[in-house]
Formats: C-alpha cells, sequence, structure tokens
C-alpha cells in the first residue's frame, strides 16, 4: 500500500550523479544506450523443468519453471495455466525485508505475465491435455539474488531463458479422458519470446539497464517488453516523476534498437 | 483471437457495440465532495463505471517508522467491492489490486507537492463500486479530484483513459466486453495542463506507429475528462460560495 523501498542519497553524491548525466557521462562509465555485461545460462536446476540464471552486471536473477497436470480456468477452459510469481528475497539487497510478497514482488510478476501472455510465448492452447478438464499449469517463480538494479530487465530475461528451454512429460489419454504422464520429455511448446527493456529519466536525460544508484536518483522508469516481430507486448511505467509524450518514444525507439542485442542472450527455441 | 471466439467488437460501419465511435469517450460525469469524513472525496461515473474516491490527510503516519524526512506519504488503496463485478470477487486484495494500488499512486504523485507536507501521510482510497471496463484510469481521474476537494497542493489535476485494441484497430475508453475480448490494452494518465504521462502501461500486441496514435488519442480525450473534473470542483465551490452568501443575508 506504501512505499517501502526508500532510501535516501546523499545530496553530494546526487548531484555528482546527475551533473555527470548532463555530460552524458553515467556513474560506471556507460553511454546511456548502453547495457552492463549481459550472462545467461540454462539448465541450472536439474528438478525443474526448465531454468535460467541471468545476470545484468552485479545484478543476478534466478528463474524456474514447473509444471503440473491441473483443471483450466473457467473462462478459458481450452488452455493452458500460466502463472507468474516472483519474490524479492532478504538475500538480494539490505532493502528487501522478510514477509508476505508486496507491491514491489506483484508488480515485478505482473509485468513479466504480461510480457509473456501478450506474446504468447508459451503456447497454453497447446497445453490442453484433455480440453475442460486436464491441462497444464506452468509455474514459472523468479527470485532475484543480487539486486543492482533493473530486476525487470534481468528477470524477463531468466523467465524467458526458462521457458524457452522448458521440457514438461509426454502425455497419452488412455480411455475416455484419463491422462497418462509419461516418462518421456518433449519442450514446452513455445511461439515468440520478448526482451524487456526498462530506460531510466533523470531529468530530461534517459539511460537504459539502470543500475541501484540510478534507480535511487531517477524520477521514473519506464519498461518495454518487445517481442520478435518489434511489437510493444507489456509496458510499465514506475516510479514518482512522469514523461514527455515524446519522452516515452524516445524510451521505446531505444527499446526497439536493443532488443536484438538482447534476443542474442536468448536460447535457440528448441525444436 | 476475436475471431476465434466468435465476437465481433465492431459492426459493419465500424460503429462499436455500444454504438460509439472509435474515438469516442463513454458519458462522463464527477462529482465533488460526496463523503463527510474524508477530508476530499469524489464519485465519477463513466459509462456503467461507478466509483468512489476518499482522501484523508495530510495526517500523521501510522506506523511512525514510515514518515518521510523531507516529503508526505502517498499511500493508495485500489478496490473493487465483491459485487461490482459479474462473478463475485473475494473481499481480500488480489495480485491485480495490489499492483493497481501501486501504479496509479504512482500517476497522482507527480501532481501533488509532496515536499509542502514532511512526517504526514494522505491516504487516498479507491472503491470501484460498479466495473465495466477502465477502472484503474476512471479511478485516477476521480481520486485527482479528490484530492483537489482536499485541499491538497497540486500542480495540475490527472486524468485518465485507456486506450484498446479491437478487431485491430485502436478504440478509445474500451469497456468491459471490449477489455475481454479485445486484442489490447494501454491505460494512459496524462497531467492535462502540462501534458506529462504520469501512467502508461499496456497488454497486448502494439506496434511503434499504435502507441503513437494511442498517446495522441488519449491526449485529446484527456481534455475532455479535465472540463468535467473542473465543472465538479466548481459546481462544489459554487455551493458553498451561495451557501455562506445566504446565511450572510440571515444573518
Amino acid at each position: 500500500m506504501s512505499e517501502r523501498i526508500y532510501t535516501i542519497v546523499p545530496t553530494p553524491r546526487r548531484e555528482a550523479i546527475l551533473s555527470m548525466l548532463k555530460r552524458g557521462e553515467r556513474v560506471d562509465g556507460r553511454k546511456p544506450d548502453e547495457y552492463r555485461e549481459i550472462t545467461v545460462e540454462t539448465g541450472i536446476v536439474g528438478n525443474a523443468e526448465g531454468s535460467a540464471r541471468v545476470s545484468i552486471g552485479h545484478t543476478k536473477v534466478i528463474a524456474g519453471v514447473k509444471v503440473s497436470m491441473g483443471t483450466p480456468f473457467s473462462d478459458a477452459p481450452d488452455k493452458g495455466v500460466q502463472i507468474v510469481y516472483a519474490e524479492l528475497i532478504p538475500m538480494a539487497s539490505p532493502i528487501f525485508e522478510p514477509g508476505p510478497p508486496d507491491e514491489n514482488d506483484v508488480e515485478l510478476a505482473r509485468v513479466v505475465d504480461r510480457g509473456l501472455r501478450s506474446s504468447s510465448t508459451i503456447k497454453l492452447e497447446d497445453l490442453a491435455v484433455v480440453p475442460g478438464r486436464h491441462v497444464w499449469r506452468v509455474f514459472i517463480d523468479i527470485y532475484p539474488l543480487d539486486h543492482d538494479g533493473n530486476l525487470f530487465d534481468a528477470s524477463g530475461l531468466a523467465a524467458v531463458a526458462a521457458v524457452l528451454t522448458a521440457k514438461i512429460p509426454k502425455t497419452s489419454i488412455s480411455g475416455e479422458s484419463t491422462v497418462v504422464v509419461e516418462e518421456e520429455k518433449v519442450p514446452l511448446p513455445v511461439g515468440n519470446a520478448p526482451v524487456f527493456v526498462t530506460v531510466a529519466k533523470m531529468g530530461d536525460i534517459l539511460v537504459v539497464d539502470p543500475c541501484y544508484e540510478e534507480e535511487l536518483v531517477m524520477d521514473a522508469r519506464i519498461t518495454f517488453a518487445i517481442d520478435k516481430e518489434d511489437r510493444v507486448c507489456a509496458t510499465q511505467k514506475g516510479g514518482r516523476g512522469s514523461f514527455k509524450p515524446e519522452e516515452v518514444i524516445r524510451a521505446l525507439d531505444m527499446a526497439l534498437s536493443l532488443a536484438p542485442e538482447l534476443r542474442k542472450k536468448l536460447p535457440s527455441t528448441p525444436i | 483471437m476475436v475471431e476465434a471466439k466468435g465476437v465481433k467488437l465492431l459492426d459493419e460501419n465500424g460503429r462499436r457495440l455500444d454504438g460509439r465511435r472509435l474515438d469516442e469517450l463513454r458519458s462522463c460525469r464527477i462529482e465533488a465532495g460526496v463523503l463527510k469524513n474524508a477530508n476530499g472525496s469524489a464519485y465519477i461515473e463513466l459509462g456503467r463505471n461507478k466509483i468512489l474516491v476518499a482522501v484523508y490527510g495530510p495526517r500523521e503516519v501510522h506506523p511512525r517508522h514510515e514518515a518521510m524526512p523531507d516529503r508526505m506519504l502517498l499511500r493508495c488503496r485500489y478496490s473493487m467491492l465483491p459485487f461490482s463485478v459479474p462473478d463475485r470477487k473475494t473481499p481480500s486484495p488480489s495480485r491485480r489490486e495490489v499492483e493497481l494500488s501501486k501504479v496509479i499512486r504512482e500517476a497522482l504523485e507527480p501532481a501533488i507537492f509532496v515536499e509542502e507536507f514532511p512526517r504526514t501521510t494522505v491516504d487516498v482510497y479507491i472503491e470501484v463500486i460498479e466495473a465495466d471496463g477502465s477502472t484503474r484510469v476512471t479511478s485516477i481521474t476521480a481520486a485527482a479530484v479528490a484530492l483537489a476537494d482536499a485541499g491538497i497542493p497540486m500542480r495540475d489535476l490527472v486524468a485518465a483513459v485507456s486506450v484498446g485494441k479491437i478487431d485491430g484497430v485502436l478504440a478509445l475508453d474500451v469497456n468491459g466486453l471490449e477489455d475481454q475480448y479485445g486484442e489490447g490494452d494501454m491505460p494512459i494518465a496524462i497531467m492535462p495542463r502540462l501534458g506529462e504521462i504520469t501512467l502508461i502501461q499496456s497488454d497486448g500486441l502494439f506496434t511503434r506507429d499504435e502507441v503513437i496514435e494511442a498517446l495522441e488519442m488519449a491526449r485529446k480525450a484527456i481534455q475532455e475528462l479535465y472540463k468535467e473534473q473542473k465543472r465538479a470542483l466548481r459546481e462544489k465551490y459554487s455551493k458553498i460560495v451561495e451557501e455562506v452568501e445566504s446565511e450572510e443575508v440571515i444573518g
């Protein structure tokens, strides 16, 4: 209900960061449209159907995919179920506290969920084993391990990488509608794959991939999820500030031009 | 997606199911100062949406450790009444309501001079009484009026509208049916005088050109909502002026 993550940056430091930005310099020496180094590893947890560990600079996020056979939602009886969950665990940052998920956890999970859902990353219509009765429920759980800013992009990358490499049990139907779950594994049916690009605004300056210190001094942020056909499949503005319409377009153009670079970090879709 | 579900949202003349043009708002009525206990309040009807907003504060922060030394703490609770939607919603806050409470707060905060009231809090309580699509943006439009009614110093009001995608084209102010069967939704909040965007979200697929067009559609619609916001505030305060003046005559 309220903003719990409230951290004060000493005024001299804030002014130093902002005056550097005006000269086109960032605290860690990057250009405004430059990401930190990105690594993506997949298949890191044997018990998960799919998993990935992503780092963007010092930010580290782990994501896992688990599936279970269940019943569909009544408003989508012929589709599988996708559930994205994120937890900002206290391990990852001194500003995260233990306890039930708060608005920051929920926002992160829901933005990643919208990006995946809108782009049909998981082909949910292919997950209805017996439409109306038995469908796969796909759980994507996201856990930041070390928070140095830009959890949205890292979480999106981890979730998508885990989904693209996930393998689920093969099923067959015996009799009328009894589902037999077999030992053999098949790839999770996937279609599109979005990448998430976050742009932070300080004054009239826009930078991508804000590190934690930049997040503390930013006025606002905007995240775009971009699908394979350069369409926006999720947008989320956050923070206490605002954007001019032309800044939204400028941020979108930054996201569109960086999306291919991020997409290269994703594992190629298994066939 | 739409074809598969067999729901066509536009007729052969390009009119929507409720008869509106693509760039047409539903009828909107706002009333300011509708609650006795709250410091400020507003009631809005947009089409079939009915939403009530109460503002309490600036007041002492509880719990006290949440108070901030350099500005007020803005808190916001968006909630849907169980009977506001076709299938009863459980009264406990859903994950959707938790997220919307956050984005609505962040849509309102840019308009408020938060540094004017350090160590205090302002609480914005939003109850959706009846929902028919675009409730988050409608809540923002009403909440800005309630904040102004509470006398909170603001740089501008905030008005908000959604732009959806139905049958492959952009449509202003999506209703519940269009939200359910449409291909996308982009809620946008703008400070009408300053032209600053304080909320933008989207789901569904939008091309770059569609994002630009949606922003333009929202910008125009927001001026209409802004007129109604100002009318509601003027109406309330002109009533007070009348009351005061009539008392003077009696006195």
